[in-house]
């Protein structure tokens, strides 16, 4: 074997990898911000279809990326405000609602999708944001530092979301109510306030991600997430509700799903059985949440409604 | 005496508050002055809690009207109680298990460093009170990690920390060994020496004697009297509780002790956690006779009682119900072998709450020939006997048809009671048996105990209250931390001596075995 063509072959590997776990990172993020203040949102794939479609349409009407995410974020804003209204002030199971987001964000992106845009059009892409010294390393910059804006920042929100969750009273109202809502009540935190604050943040990231893949695409189409959201959500276990695991379990997913890319346009896996390889990364997924999961405890609040007195 | 001395720091006037169909409190008055433990004495559902709740902002009033030094005031939420120096320390603590000593304290209050947290200057905060008041604690454990009693030392120090004037004691004492009680209140009265006024909310006579100043009692919802510990005797309280004359300490025959009928065997149980939550304990129950298991919550009992009744498969060791030893770890065999458990958690493992009156007394025997045949419900015989049980067992409820969950804590023990004894057992586990139960339904239960007792049953009782396993025991055995310390005699037993033995402490003596024939069949 050619050493020069493995090497360039493993960097573009790890380089899609990254970029395959970026959308997954930003939606499982916000899941574990949900989750650790008490609230399970199944809805997350739901979330992301509406952020990529409204961020799509947005670049397509104007050309502007920045406003497209924007438009993202917001609706992702939008339908966390919607959710936790649902779950805090309704009381609702938040299983079952969950879903019901997810079908509401899958049908809405549809129908819009058919009345506003009809026949797929591409939209222009993200630039790639290259930094003056590190980009030009070899090997390193080709993975880590050749890649688009949106990268950079959903890595760059795992230190924040750490130092957020543990270093802040924030933080520490959002760990204290996905634990024991009564004791923070007790002491005049507000459980409401925080679960719509921790649901509206996590589901604008949701939304973002939708929009980082639109955009990445530069497409959109039905059921464009294909059920990452869903996959979103069981990273959050995998990385036992920390972000420094959500962005492990999220390079794991990316990686594999780029490997078994990679090995398909190589042919090194056969077309028969490409169907069963895609199959991979989720199959793996589930193998190291069996591992991992189990070592950790959910939040001792997730998924019960908070009712004071009771 | 100063005006300042006598002047409430807080008043309630004509309190009232209803619940659909229930009246919590009706035209309650309610003072407390600077310096002062005033002691909230009633029994469950007596309208102390909802009481303690408007006053904490939880609820809010129907009617009444509440001064905090002088001037009307309205709570609407903890937070506004907490501001006008009002802090609750309830009965079920109040803490973030996963979080540290130090953020559990801090939780709720402004950070000195806007944003972020600002522990260390709380952990210093912690140390200086922690000091001043004999609360040792690291600020910088978790939670979980603790025992009960520090826990509740975190509990007080979040009270002081919030410089708390006026503090409620929701049965603060309710998972402590007699000696952390001792030391509890030594704090409690170092508070009120600072001036501080504590409301004590507890339904233990011997401790609301030790350490109030006064005493207000309240029965359905209503003051029926406000007394001094100097004034008044248990009896007296007792009787203002129920309402009439209370027999605290029923009568009964010496036991008529004859031979093992449960026997456990170097028996070893792992608790949820792994870890080994009963270590090798040998212990033999006889008829007739009444075993008092003592012991501070937590510390094996529980999983004892499920090794024992078949609910948890023990690690090693053998039961044996008169001399056959039982499959372990089925619960179906363990009743067969004659053995009846009356569970802790009465709503979780005792009744189901939505099956009604009849349905919960058949859970039992619903497939036994009397009442089934061919699959199909005798429901001819059912209601006869179910009707006999619910007479027999003093059970207060409108039909066979209502809900369990309707009931009132006394009268769901009672059904499981009238379950549980049915089948004349030849073994009886109970756990708490009285615990949130009235004083009425209680005494009834004890009587019931005692009654078994005298047919020949060999009973465990597990109790948290050592008023109930002295009212009730011929022998005590006491647990701490999963091993047995010791046998202790009823006679030989003081409350001091059991205590030591509930905090580790061995005592002098050497455990007795007063079951003769234990030794012989256990080999």
């Amino acid at each position: 074997m050619n050493d020069f063509w493995t090497a360039t072959i493993l960097v573009a590997t790890v380089a899609s990898g990254i970029r395959l776990a970026t959308p997954f990172l930003l939606a499982s993020l916000g899941e574990a911000l949900g989750q650790r203040s008490g609230v399970l949102n199944l809805g997350v794939d739901g979330v992301m279809l509406l952020g990529a479609f409204g961020a799509y349409y947005a670049v397509l009407k104007t050309n502007n990326l920045l406003l497209g995410v924007a438009v993202g974020v917001l609706l992702g804003a939008l339908l966390g405000l919607f959710y936790a209204f649902i779950t805090v002030n309704l009381r609702a199971q938040q299983g079952i609602s969950g879903i019901g987001i997810y079908l509401f964000g899958l049908g809405m992106s549809d129908l819009l999708f058919q009345k506003l845009v009809g026949t797929p059009r591409p939209i222009m892409p993200f630039a790639i944001v290259r930094f003056p010294v590190l980009s030009d390393i070899p090997v390193i910059g080709e993975m880590f530092f050749d890649h688009s804006l949106i990268v950079y920042v959903a890595f760059l929100l795992v230190p924040l979301f750490t130092f957020i969750i543990n270093r802040t009273t924030y933080g520490m109202n959002v760990r204290a109510i996905g634990e024991n809502p009564e004791a923070a009540d007790s002491l005049g935190v507000s459980v409401g306030r925080v679960r719509y604050s921790a649901l509206i943040i996590g589901n604008s990231l949701a939304g973002l991600a939708g929009a980082a893949l639109a955009i990445e695409l530069g497409i959109f189409q039905q059921n464009l997430t294909n059920a990452m959201g869903f996959i979103a959500i069981a990273l959050v276990y995998f990385g036992a509700w920390r972000p420094i695991g959500v962005m492990a379990g999220s390079l794991v997913f990316g990686l594999v799903a780029s490997i078994v890319l990679q090995c398909k346009t190589l042919g090194i896996i056969p077309r028969s059985a490409s169907d069963l390889a895609a199959m991979a990364p989720a199959v793996i997924t589930v193998l190291a949440l069996v591992v991992v999961a189990n070592r950790f405890r959910q939040p001792a609040a997730l998924t019960k409604p908070y009712i004071r007195g009771q | 005496m100063t005006v300042e001395a006598v002047f409430p720091v807080l008043e309630m006037r004509g309190i009232g508050k209803r619940f659909p169909g229930v009246i919590a409190n009706e035209n309650v008055d309610f003072d407390l002055r600077k310096g002062e433990v005033h002691t909230l004495l009633g029994e469950n559902g007596a309208g102390k809690s909802t009481l303690m709740k408007i006053l904490y902002g939880l609820y809010r009033p129907d009617a009444g009207e509440l001064r905090l030094n002088g001037r009307p005031v309205r709570l609407s939420s903890p937070s506004d109680a907490i501001a006008h120096g009002i802090c609750m320390i309830h009965q079920h603590f109040m803490l973030v298990p996963s979080l540290t000593v130090a953020e559990n304290v801090a939780l709720g209050l402004r950070s000195t460093r806007g944003p972020l947290t600002d522990l260390r200057h709380v952990a210093r905060r912690i140390g200086e009170l922690s000091d001043a008041f004999g609360l040792q604690v690291d600020p910088f454990a978790d939670v979980w990690q603790l025992a009960v009693g520090e826990r509740q030392r975190v509990e007080i120090i979040k009270a002081l920390y919030r410089d708390a004037s006026i503090l409620i004691l929701d049965e603060p004492t309710a998972v402590l060994t007699p000696r952390e009680v001792d030391d509890l209140f030594e704090t409690f009265r170092r508070m009120a020496r600072q001036g501080r006024s504590l409301i004590f909310i507890s339904h233990k006579l011997h401790e609301v004697l030790t350490l109030s100043d006064r005493i207000t009692v309240l029965r359905n919802g209503r003051v029926t009297g406000e007394t001094d510990p100097c004034n008044t005797s248990r009896e007296e309280l007792a009787r203002m509780m129920v309402g009439r004359d209370v027999n605290l300490a029923p009568e009964k025959p010496a036991a008529t002790v004859c031979e093992a009928r449960l026997q456990i065997e170097n028996l070893v149980v792992a608790g949820d956690r792994g870890t080994d939550a009963v270590c090798d304990v040998n212990l033999a129950v006889c008829g007739g006779e009444v075993l008092g298991l003592a012991g501070v919550s937590g510390n094996g009992q529980r999983e004892l009682a499920e090794a024992v009744c078949g609910l948890r498969k023990p690690k090693s060791g053998v039961i044996r119900v008169d001399g056959q030893p039982v499959a372990p770890g089925n619960p179906k065999a363990v009743r067969k072998a004659g053995l009846a458990y009356v569970p802790e958690e009465r709503m979780r493992d005792g009744a189901i709450g939505d099956f009604n009156i009849m349905e919960n007394l058949l859970l039992l025997d619903h497939g036994e020939k009397r009442f089934c045949r061919n699959g199909f419900l005798r429901f001819g015989r059912i209601f006869k006997h179910c009707r006999k049980l619910v007479r027999a067992y003093a059970v207060k409820t409108p039909t066979l048809e209502t809900p369990a969950k309707n009931l009132s804590g006394g009268n769901i023990q009672k059904l499981i009671l009238a379950r549980e004894l049915s089948g004349n057992p030849k073994v009886l586990i109970a756990a708490q048996p009285t615990r949130g139960v009235d004083i009425g339904a209680a005494e009834y239960i004890h009587a019931r105990l005692a009654r078994q007792r005298t047919g020949g049953t060999a009973t465990l009782v597990i109790s948290e209250d050592l008023d109930e396993i002295f009212a009730l025991a011929d022998r005590i055995a006491v647990m701490c931390q999963g091993r047995l310390m010791g046998i202790v005699d009823r006679h030989e037993a003081t409350r001091e001596r059991i205590g030591l033995m509930m905090a580790g402490v061995d005592p002098d003596s050497p455990s007795k075995d007063y079951c003769p024939v234990s030794e012989s069949t256990s080999r």
